[in-house]
């Protein structure tokens, strides 16, 4: 393998189609950006506007909130890529086992007994 | 920039701001061999006291410190970093890298659990070391007076985050780092073993993080998450705990498996049998052993149908445990076993640790645990998973891999006499326990009465320890006459995998060039098919290597300071103490250092895989 000095400043232009590539990437991550701001904001309208009634309020939001983690994972830390299968797999293991143990936690810790 | 050469350093210098993963892996081994040796004592005075019917060896009080430091001391600073050690020095080995994904990061980690460790055990020498047990249950752990507990919170918190930053560095540097032609399926055992346990690391460090800081803040800034008069909950620690405790216990017996895998291999002159098999009971173990804490908590009264799927949960995991189990004994079958001592503890281990995982079983039924809970018979399974799989472990990897760290083999002879005393003892101090916990004797209490039965047996239990105290006095013996014996370290026990590809002691940058992996046991595989030695899957070239850093010791020694000053309420001590730390990560981000290069000449001139 050469050794390559990682701080070199990169040489050249890149190619087509690298720059269709970018130009692609680009226009995603503006779209999503564009759709997570609109989740927010609706998501805020949901608990300001008084004509949503609370008990629909709560799960709504926290819909949205998971869409939004989705969305920030995959187009904005970019876990679609290639090569970011472990990363998936990891991310996920540890959602799930959270999520597990959060549910548990809140059924084991309360009052009742089960 | 990349290409200076670094200045010659001491000798004290260089193992101080060494970032090379061998060296780490050394430094690793010898202080969780110190922990190790220490835990080990505080073990027999314990047993001491509890020789004779209320003997006053020890006051109560000593006794709980004792009882604590034991158990704290042997998870996180002997097995673990023993464990690290071996991980530190051989996967990289294993997978044909140069070092670890981030070297930096990964002396970081070394130096944070030695400054915990450091901090733990300062407690002795300033008025009490913790006493609340390992598991340091609230409110005994919140209510205790002194600064005992304070120095666990700190000690482990400091200890915990050079863990994780270390199963971060293993989980990328076996992502990333491995050499051609080694795919996942054709990674070692112990590499294997080493992804999972990092994995369970990750995961299961930050609710440990989580609990112990919440203890902070109730022991120390008047908190109140803890205390039941305020709306807290106690059970919230229980359930943090063993959210991370379990894990934790697979964190300490998957290494070990690992081991075994390839020490039995390696003895049986054979291929492990059913290797896919393996690694898929490996990831369900560490995946089943999160959800399956709860089991710790039987009596606490969750109720019978959370106990019910706990227990079923529990037994689960015998089933992987089981397959591992039946590979090995297949393994062996029909090989040409060699008995060396590695080996012995491979094949002591095979028993020992079914005895621990059927009285396992038998705890995992709940109905069965109210009568088993806070006994010795519980005391008597963990020490038998434990010291039968983890210590067993540990010993067979010392054996095994002691030629390629240390360049001399230790003795056989002596090594088959600690064998002998450390098995004989180890069934003497704790078989009995069994029987002293299913007579009633409950754990955790420093003294038992005359004429209830008890004598006879806990007075056999004691002599088993003196057994293994001594049979830890002949390893230390024989470490120390064994220097001698370097012919033939290269390979002595006709390696499978590629840390015997190596030269003893191994190269600065491990592999002259990087290996072709042609197959599982790719050292063997070319034994067989090739000519011996491992084909090269680039040219010969300069090799980039890290430069050494002192900044490590400086981070950690910031936090440590400023656990100090959290353990001692003092705002000015904690502040100083941060700023050292963060102060010394701005170096780090601000200084250039793009390693220096070994040049080919200087390579050739002694070639790292020639033999």
């Amino acid at each position: 393998m050469a050794h390559v000095d990682p701080s070199a400043p990169l040489e050249g232009r890149p190619s087509k189609e690298t720059e269709r590539k970018l130009k692609r990437e680009s226009r995603t991550q503006i779209v999503s950006f564009v759709f997570m701001i609109f989740i927010t904001s609706t998501a805020f309208l949901t608990i300001a506007s008084d004509a949503i009634p609370t008990g629909f309020a709560i799960p709504f939001i926290l819909l949205l909130a998971a869409v939004q983690v989705v969305m920030q994972l995959y187009y904005f830390m970019h876990m679609n890529g290639k090569g970011t299968g472990w990363v998936n797999a990891m991310i996920w293991s540890g959602l799930f086992v959270a999520a597990m143990t959060v549910a548990a936690l809140m059924l084991l810790i309360g009052i009742v007994k089960y | 920039m990349a290409n200076s050469s670094p200045a010659k350093k001491s000798v004290l210098w260089d193992w101080l701001t060494t970032v090379d993963h061998k060296k780490i892996g050394i430094m690793y081994f010898l202080a969780g061999l110190f922990f190790f040796a220490v835990a080990g004592l505080e073990a027999i005075l314990m047993r001491i006291q509890l020789m004779f019917p209320e003997m006053s060896f020890l006051g109560e009080q000593t006794y709980n410190e004792l009882l604590t430091m034991h158990g704290t001391t042997m998870l996180f600073l002997a097995a673990m970093p023993l464990f690290f050690g071996f991980m530190n020095f051989v996967v990289p080995l294993q997978i044909g890298a140069r070092d670890v994904a981030f070297p930096f990061i990964n002396s970081l980690g070394f130096w944070l659990f030695l400054f915990g460790g450091i901090i733990l055990n300062v407690s002795w020498f300033t008025g009490g070391a913790p006493d609340a047990a390992w598991t340091s249950y609230v409110p005994l752990s919140s209510d205790s007076p002194g600064h005992g507990v304070d120095y666990y919170v700190m000690g482990l918190q400091v200890s915990g985050a050079g863990t994780l930053m270390s199963g971060i560095n293993f989980l990328v540097t076996i992502v990333n780092m491995r050499a051609p032609g080694m795919s996942m399926m054709r990674m070692p055992l112990f590499t294997w073993s080493t992804f999972v346990t990092s994995m369970l690391i990750l995961f299961a460090f930050p609710a440990l993080t989580v609990g112990l800081l919440l203890l902070m803040l109730d022991r120390i800034f008047g908190g109140a998450f803890f205390d039941v008069a305020m709306g807290g909950n106690v059970v919230i620690w229980q359930h943090l705990f063993w959210i991370f405790g379990h894990p934790e216990v697979y964190i300490l017996i998957l290494p070990a498996f690992g081991i075994f895998s390839e020490v039995i291999s390696t003895f049986a002159k054979k291929r492990l049998f059913g290797y896919s098999a393996m690694v898929f009971a490996t990831l369900i173990i560490g995946f089943l052993g999160f959800m399956v804490w709860a089991h710790h908590m039987f009596t606490v009264g969750m109720g019978p149908v959370a106990n019910a799927i706990f227990a079923v949960a529990t037994m689960a995991i015998a089933v992987p445990t089981g397959i591992k189990i039946f590979n090995w004994l297949l393994t062996l079958w029909g090989g040409r076993i060699r008995f060396t001592v590695a080996n012995l503890f491979a094949l002591a281990f095979i028993p020992s640790f079914v005895m621990g995982g059927v009285t396992g079983v038998m705890l995992a039924t709940s109905a069965a645990n109210y009568q088993f809970h806070d006994t010795y018979f519980v005391v008597a399974h963990f020490h038998y998973v434990i010291i039968g799989g983890s210590v067993f472990g540990i010993f067979a990897g010392t054996f095994y891999w002691w030629p390629k760290m240390f360049g001399y083999r230790l003795s056989e002879a002596w090594g088959k006499w600690f064998f002998w005393l450390f098995l004989i003892g180890f069934h003497m101090t704790f078989f009995v326990q069994h029987f002293l916990g299913l007579m009633g004797m409950p754990r955790r209490v420093a003294s038992y009465l005359d004429g209830q039965n008890l004598n006879d047996l806990n007075f056999i239990s004691t002599m088993g320890a003196f057994f293994m105290g001594t049979a830890f006095i002949l390893l230390v013996i024989n470490v120390l006459i064994s220097r001698k014996n370097t012919e033939n370290t290269d390979d002595p026990w006709d390696g499978r995998t590629l840390e015997w590809a190596t030269t003893s002691p191994v190269q600065e940058y491990n592999f002259a060039q990087t290996p072709l992996v042609r197959d599982l046991d790719a050292l063997f595989y070319e034994k067989m098919n090739g000519d011996g030695r491992m084909k090269a899957a680039e040219p010969l070239g300069d090799i980039h290597m890290p430069n050494g850093s002192i900044l490590p010791i400086f981070i950690a020694l910031g936090l440590s300071i400023a656990s100090f000053g959290v353990i001692y309420y003092s705002w000015p001590v904690i502040i100083g103490g941060l700023v050292v730390t963060f102060f010394t990560m701005m170096l780090r981000s601000v200084i250039e250092d793009h390693g220096y290069n070994i040049p080919v000449s200087e390579i050739t001139g002694e070639k790292g895989e020639d033999k």
